[in-house]
């Protein structure tokens, strides 16, 4: 992303520096959330790392029960909320602009806003480390171990308020996506025709706004006991511990899909690439993908089946969770009939997405199994579901991850990842992936429970658990690898052209890496791959998603056609440093409220409350430097 | 070299069924202390009889359509001087096919599911057979017997072939009670008194172990239950009943004074009979009768007693014993020996 940098031709090292901070490009915000969401994610694989070495083999002391406990639950937040969200927001920031040809999202620094919040939430947590120590209850924090009786340090105060400044960074992002998606696309471009990742960020961005205010709800009422006394989940004065769970998993089950769903998005895009096929069943992709955003939300006490509901409620729950394999599997068949019949080139995008695939089945099976609450009582808090949720997470989400970074780097800096890298880089993690949580399926159901920080030699989980710990550091050297191609390929990466993948979807159609502003002229929409049916033309009439008005003559017209005007003047928002302002104030704010600081807490919220009055002052444009 | 299908078909075959191999030669090992592939009570025979079943439908799942995915990865890659594949956009009745054949799988995996569900969960108001109460503690178990008057710790007996209902409290944070050859776990809930039942067949030792995470000390929080036979359990709850065996030798009558007075044991422990009426730790009337010590954790012998009462915040971090041991009460390993060799005698 160096490249975008050089881009500007800023001239001094200061004037680079502050021209992404003050950037509100969606491309430059973009590498933002991706390498500081990479960081967090190494942060959150050492934690694994940590917990793998304490576990290698029974009753080691590698790190007392007291670090192994904030390990995990740093681990989970970490990965969760500062790893996989953040990495599909850098697509999101990235890819969403070009592939609905678009110049920038709809409210820029609104953007840099949401960038500068997750930073700023980010640290936050993770300074936890240094000041007293982290989260020690588990990410899902149930009371009332989060109560100040059982855990009076500051690392619960740190993880609620953390997520808190989390959940404004990603509604903030998740509004500004559902903008520019429903306002900004080209023209021509109908819901129909929108690209899968398109209408997979769309779902996405519907499911935060609607699911992380329920969070914030359950993380205000926590933040209240701790801090000021309230008795919201205190037994002692009557609370209940369940009202904690009944919100968290309320909030946590969309939370699964909305770090799945972008993953489901980006193997959409990469599958018919490199088949060249058309994704097959598109409206079924959508509509399944719909369908889970829905349901996702009839779900949550699954993740409760052992809390003692009583029949109704576990039979209820079992039934609507089993349910959602058949929006999941129509996904899965329709993925696998994309890759029927085509002519499949196996670069390394596509080696992560048909391993995204291979394992998401896995995870998807595991999952049915203990949807089925009765046998889930046997398997509810064991290794078990450690490997279901790596399944769906790593086998999953990491993977398509993976897959958009190398299909989408030759877009965003104009130069390709080394292959051959990529393809050892991909059977490291497959084979490491697989040797790492496989096994957890079997000690597991053999009755290792989550969440213990050693065990005892007779229980008979020695082995595996040492496969599980070498299988990491496949996993590691996989990473090491990655890393060292990613940064080569920044600087002496064979150059990729506009389109190195013969790709089907607009941001094809411009150069690697984009100009500042995208799209010379915004095109016209005709078809649902539009760049595709402008380089293939269709021999025998109406592309698919075509508008069924213009029958016929389709083939001699290009399907990216351009608008009309000839000289027309692009607009470009002037940077700006008042979202980075703002998200201080935010931060300041944080802090205060961990530390219970009551008059911190209005510094940092009258700096909020400046910084977005200066940005609402600000003229959005300056005229001098938008004219190209 | 031209992958033909033969090869994709080896591929298809070989692949999944890795999976599938490694799955049953590396989990299925029933003869671990907690494994849930052994079944000695009804509750866990039902859970595990319809995993089977979710098992093989998964597996047949699983071999079939990651078959046919590692199929079409080998059997279609792409070839010099290919024209364009045919763009299929989709197939209607293909689609509605593989959205009816799941739901249909769904369905009739739902029966038995929800058939085993409420045997489990659906406990009567008239609760036949033993009543147990648990209550469980940050780190260890205690069981009361409310019709047999018996309160004991870390250790629950129960008769074989009766169904025994556990009423699970909590006066702290949330613990979860799992005995894995007898049946599924229940959370145990502050502010809620859940009930399970659960029923061994045969008599044996089996493992438990506090599933939900529990603070600092979670890994430490173990127990065993023990199903006796009808006359065994009769003859444990008699001794249960009767009152703490007198100290015997010379270094447990020195462990006896140690308890009562320096060790200060009796601010949290209770031995019936005697002055110790302590409420914050474990009942330790009949502690030498248990097998083992500290929630489960180490067997009951000297050299381990020795080692708990000389560090008990090394073997079990966190907890409560550990804010007084070595710490406001200093005992020296003369006093330490003579206090294990009388805990070890309260048979």
């Amino acid at each position: 992303m160096a490249s975008i940098a050089v881009a500007r031709r800023e001239s001094t090292f200061w004037d680079t520096v502050w021209g992404w901070v003050t950037t509100v490009d969606h491309k430059r915000i973009g590498a933002l959330y991706g390498i500081t969401a990479f960081i967090f994610f190494m942060i959150g694989g050492v934690e694994a790392t940590l917990m793998r070495m304490q576990l290698a083999r029974p009753e080691q002391t590698l790190v007392s029960p007291d670090v192994f406990n904030q390990l995990f639950s740093m681990h989970g937040t970490t990965m969760i909320f500062l790893a996989i969200m953040p990495l599909g927001a850098a697509f999101f920031n990235i890819i969403i602009p070009l592939q609905v040809g678009a110049r920038d999202v709809a409210f820029p620094r609104l953007n840099a806003f949401s960038y500068w919040t997750f930073l700023a939430g980010g640290l936050l947590l993770n300074s936890s480390w240094f000041l007293g120590g982290g989260l020690n209850a588990g990410w899902f924090a149930y009371s009332p171990l989060t109560g100040l009786t059982y855990n009076p340090g500051h690392g619960v105060d740190f993880w609620a308020v953390s997520l808190l400044v989390l959940g404004t960074a990603s509604m903030a992002a998740a509004f500004n996506f559902i903008v520019t998606i429903v306002n900004m696309r080209a023209p021509g471009m109908s819901l129909t025709r929108m690209p899968v990742f398109t209408w997979m960020t769309l779902i996405v961005s519907i499911l935060i706004v609607t699911a992380f205010p329920v969070i914030t709800v359950a993380l205000i009422e926590l933040v209240f006991d701790r801090a000021f006394g309230f008795n919201f989940f205190n037994v002692f004065a009557g609370g209940d511990p369940l009202l904690w769970q009944h919100l968290f998993w309320v909030f946590g089950h969309p939370e699964v899909y909305i770090l799945i769903l972008p993953a489901m998005g980006i193997v959409s895009e990469v599958l018919p690439v490199f088949s060249r096929k058309p994704l097959f069943g598109y409206p079924f992709i959508i509509f399944s993908g719909i369908a889970i955003g829905v349901m996702g939300w009839m779900v949550w006490a699954h993740h409760m089946f052992t809390v003692g509901m009583g029949p109704v409620a576990n039979t209820v729950f079992t039934l609507t969770t089993i349910t959602i394999a058949v929006p999941t599997g129509v996904k899965i068949f329709n993925w696998v009939a994309t890759v029927w019949g085509g002519q499949l080139t196996l670069k390394t995008p596509m080696l992560f997405s048909l391993g995204f695939i291979a394992m998401f089945i896995i995870g998807g099976l595991s999952g049915l199994m203990h949807a089925v609450s009765p046998s889930d009582a046997q398997q509810s808090d064991t290794y078990f579901i450690v490997a279901h949720i790596h399944y769906v997470l790593f086998g999953g989400a990491i993977f398509a991850i993976f897959s958009g970074i190398y299909y989408w780097f030759p877009k965003a800096t104009g130069r390709l990842m080394n292959e051959t890298s990529g393809k050892i880089h991909f059977w490291l993690t497959m084979i490491g992936f697989n040797l790492t949580f496989f096994p957890m399926h079997f000690v597991g159901l053999n009755g290792m429970p989550r969440r213990i920080a050693t065990y005892s030699a007779g229980m008979g989980w020695d082995f595996w658990n040492m496969v599980e710990t070498v299988g990491a550091f496949v996993i590691i050297a996989g990473i090491l690898l990655f890393l060292h191609n990613f940064f080569r390929s920044l600087r002496k990466g064979e150059v990729a052209g506009n389109d190195p993948w013969d790709g089907r979807t607009l941001e094809w159609a411009i150069p690697s890496p984009p100009p500042e502003y995208n799209f010379e002229r915004i095109p016209v929409v005709h078809s649902r791959d539009p760049f595709w049916e402008q380089k293939h033309p269709h021999p025998l009439g109406v592309p698919a998603g075509a508008s069924q008005q213009r029958p016929g003559n389709r083939a001699q017209q290009p399907a990216v056609a351009h608008a009309a005007e000839t000289h027309e003047v692009i607009h470009i928002p002037s940077p700006s440093y008042w979202p980075l302002i703002t998200a201080l104030g935010n931060a300041i704010a944080g802090y205060s409220l961990v530390y219970r600081f009551i008059p911190g807490l209005f510094i940092g919220g009258a700096l909020t409350m400046f910084g977005l009055y200066s940005w609402y002052m600000e003229p959005t444009v300056k005229h001098e430097n938008k004219k190209h | 070299m031209r992958p033909h299908w033969l090869l994709a078909l080896i591929a298809a075959i070989v692949l999944p069924g890795i999976f599938v191999a490694w799955m049953i030669w590396g989990g299925y090992e029933p003869n671990l202390p907690q494994s849930t592939f052994q079944a000695d009570g009804p509750v866990g025979k039902l859970q595990k009889d319809l995993f089977w079943i979710i098992f093989w439908s998964a597996t047949v799942i699983f071999v079939v359509i990651e078959g046919i995915f590692v199929y079409a990865i080998f059997r279609f890659p792409r070839r010099p001087n290919q024209p364009i594949p045919p763009q299929t956009h989709g197939h209607q009745t293909l689609e509605i096919g593989w959205t009816i054949a799941p739901a249909i799988v769904l369905a009739v995996v739902a029966v038995p599911t929800v058939s085993a569900l409420w045997q489990i969960y659906n406990v009567p108001e008239e609760k036949a057979g033993l009543a147990i109460e648990v209550r469980a503690h940050q780190w260890w178990w205690e069981f009361k017997y409310p019709n047999q008057g018996v309160v004991t710790a870390n250790e629950v007996h129960m008769p074989v072939g009766t169904r025994v209902h556990f009423t699970l409290h909590s006066d702290d944070v949330i613990h979860s009670f799992w005995i894995p050859k007898l049946g599924g776990k229940l959370d145990v809930i502050p502010n809620h008194s859940n009930v399970i039942w659960l029923q061994g067949d045969e008599p044996g030792e089996y493992y438990g172990q506090c599933a939900e995470f529990c603070g600092e000390a979670h890994a430490f929080m173990r127990f065993r239950a023990v199903v006796d036979t009808q006359a065994d359990f009769d003859k444990w709850v008699a001794a249960q009943k009767a009152p703490a065996s007198a100290a015997a030798t010379g270094a447990a009558t020195t462990g006896e004074a140690l308890f009562m007075g320096k060790g200060a044991c009796t601010a949290c422990h209770t031995v019936a009979g005697t002055n110790a009426k302590g409420v914050i730790g474990p009942n330790l009337t009949h502690v030498g009768s248990r097998t083992t010590i500290a929630a489960g954790i180490m067997p009951n012998d000297h050299e381990n007693l020795v080692k708990w009462l000389s560090d008990p915040g090394g073997i079990k971090p966190g907890n409560k014993m550990a804010t007084v041991i070595g710490k406001s009460i200093k005992l020296t390993p003369d006093e330490v020996g003579a206090l294990a060799t009388y805990v070890q005698g309260l048979k």
